[in-house]
């Protein structure tokens, strides 16, 4: 690595990274074609969609207990809607 | 925005969805494919061993896809080396905190290639050395970080890159290596389970419990691979529920050299309706799905008969 380099990425020994969770920084929800769509009257709560996201975006409302999706981080993979055993998630194209 | 409140709102740690707790120790904004299976098992893995764990990973999928340098997805201490040393970076670990007398976890985190190739050696070792960590692998049946190579954990006539569906082969020639058993032959003191990733509660289960034993525990996690498998990528649950079905990921432990299963399908599938809706397998004849079908139907009544005559492994 040239000298310019170095002083643009400082690097501690050991390539230490120090902030934790500093993932959250990157927006996966950009690679979206397909978002999901909760329906929150219908949604029953059990936490099937949030047990199965890999992507750590379904958070359940504290205050009803539904299904929230975090579309900063969606990847629209669709596990949510194939897993939800009333089905009241719904894929939908993504169109800006 | 609601999101951005509810974000705020829910924090308590002790709160359970579905059996599992709340917080989350894995951040969002990992590179992982959408859909991706092993992602959910290093998510509940870290959840099961909690907030006071070390862990270690070696090169692969989760490695890669959760920390780019200057980012890291962790919110827990997590050391990466080598391909083929997790187990003896975890031996390490586990012998200092040891000595200083923590009761620090240690977990390690790694994918089927580093555990049964690369990494068979450290990991062997590590167990006849009896520390005291919790294994788990994450088998997605090939490289799939590098490209889709075939490893000891894929299937017979799974095409992959190396491994081609072609005129001379037709997909990897060679059986899966049977991990859970060559581990439990070191030594009756290792905890060895199989689990599998449409059954979350159970595999936490079993990572709790490998944490909790004293002495080595091994897990071996079955998670689809979307890009490597030629599957959708909203059908990954799907897939290792239709596994579980046709009886080719058993669920068993194996404590003190006796083997038991934990759960067993109700009314078992015939292995096609698994193996077709997969792209590595489209290419299979006839004869080959037969083929696949008796070798899991053996292993299967081999289980079966282990199970029932308690005979120690």
């Amino acid at each position: 690595m040239s000298p310019k380099k170095q002083e643009k990425l400082p690097m501690d020994i050991g390539a230490v990274i120090k902030e934790p969770g500093s993932s959250i920084k990157n927006k996966t929800g950009s690679w979206r074609s397909l978002r999901p769509e909760v329906n929150r009257d219908q949604c029953i709560k059990c936490g099937i969609c949030w047990q199965f996201c890999p992507d750590m975006s379904i958070k359940m409302d504290k205050k009803d207990g539904t299904a929230v999706i975090d579309y900063d981080y969606c990847k629209g993979c669709g596990i949510c809607a194939m897993q939800c055993p009333v089905k009241c998630i719904k894929m939908v194209k993504e169109e800006k | 925005m609601p999101e951005e409140e509810n974000k705020k709102e829910i924090k308590s740690n002790e709160k359970l969805i579905a059996g599992m707790p709340e917080e989350e120790l894995i951040a969002s904004g990992h590179r992982a494919c959408a859909g991706c299976g092993s992602v959910l098992a290093v998510r509940h893995a870290i959840k099961a061993a909690g907030k006071n764990t070390i862990v270690v990973a070696a090169t692969g999928c989760m490695e890669v896809v959760t920390s780019p340098y200057p980012q890291t997805a962790w919110k827990v201490p997590w050391i990466h080396s080598l391909f083929e040393n997790a187990a003896a970076v975890a031996s390490g670990i586990a012998t200092a905190l040891k000595k200083q007398g923590s009761d620090t976890n240690v977990l390690v985190l790694v994918g089927d290639g580093g555990t049964f190739d690369i990494g068979l050696q450290a990991l062997s070792g590590a167990v006849e050395r009896n520390h005291d960590f919790c294994y788990v692998c994450y088998d997605n049946e090939a490289y799939m970080n590098t490209g889709i190579q075939r490893s000891g954990a894929t299937p017979q006539h799974a095409a992959t890159t190396t491994s081609p569906a072609g005129k001379l082969i037709h997909g990897k020639v060679e059986w899966k290596k049977n991990m859970p058993f060559i581990i439990a032959g070191h030594s009756e003191n290792v905890y060895v389970a199989t689990a599998n990733i449409a059954f979350p509660i159970d595999f936490y289960k079993k990572v709790k419990k490998g944490i909790e034993h004293k002495g080595p525990a091994y897990i071996q996690v079955y998670t689809p691979c979307v890009p490597g498998w030629k599957i959708p990528s909203n059908i990954t649950i799907e897939l290792a529920k239709l596994a579980y079905k046709s009886k080719t990921t058993p669920l068993y432990e194996i404590e003190n050299g006796v083997l038991k299963f934990t759960q067993k399908p109700e009314n078992p599938i015939p292995v096609d309706r698994y193996l077709l809706l997969q792209g590595r397998f489209k290419h299979l004849n006839k004869i080959e799905i037969a083929e696949i079908q008796k070798h899991i139907d053996d292993t299967w009544n081999k289980l079966l008969r282990l199970e029932e005559t308690e005979v120690r492994i």
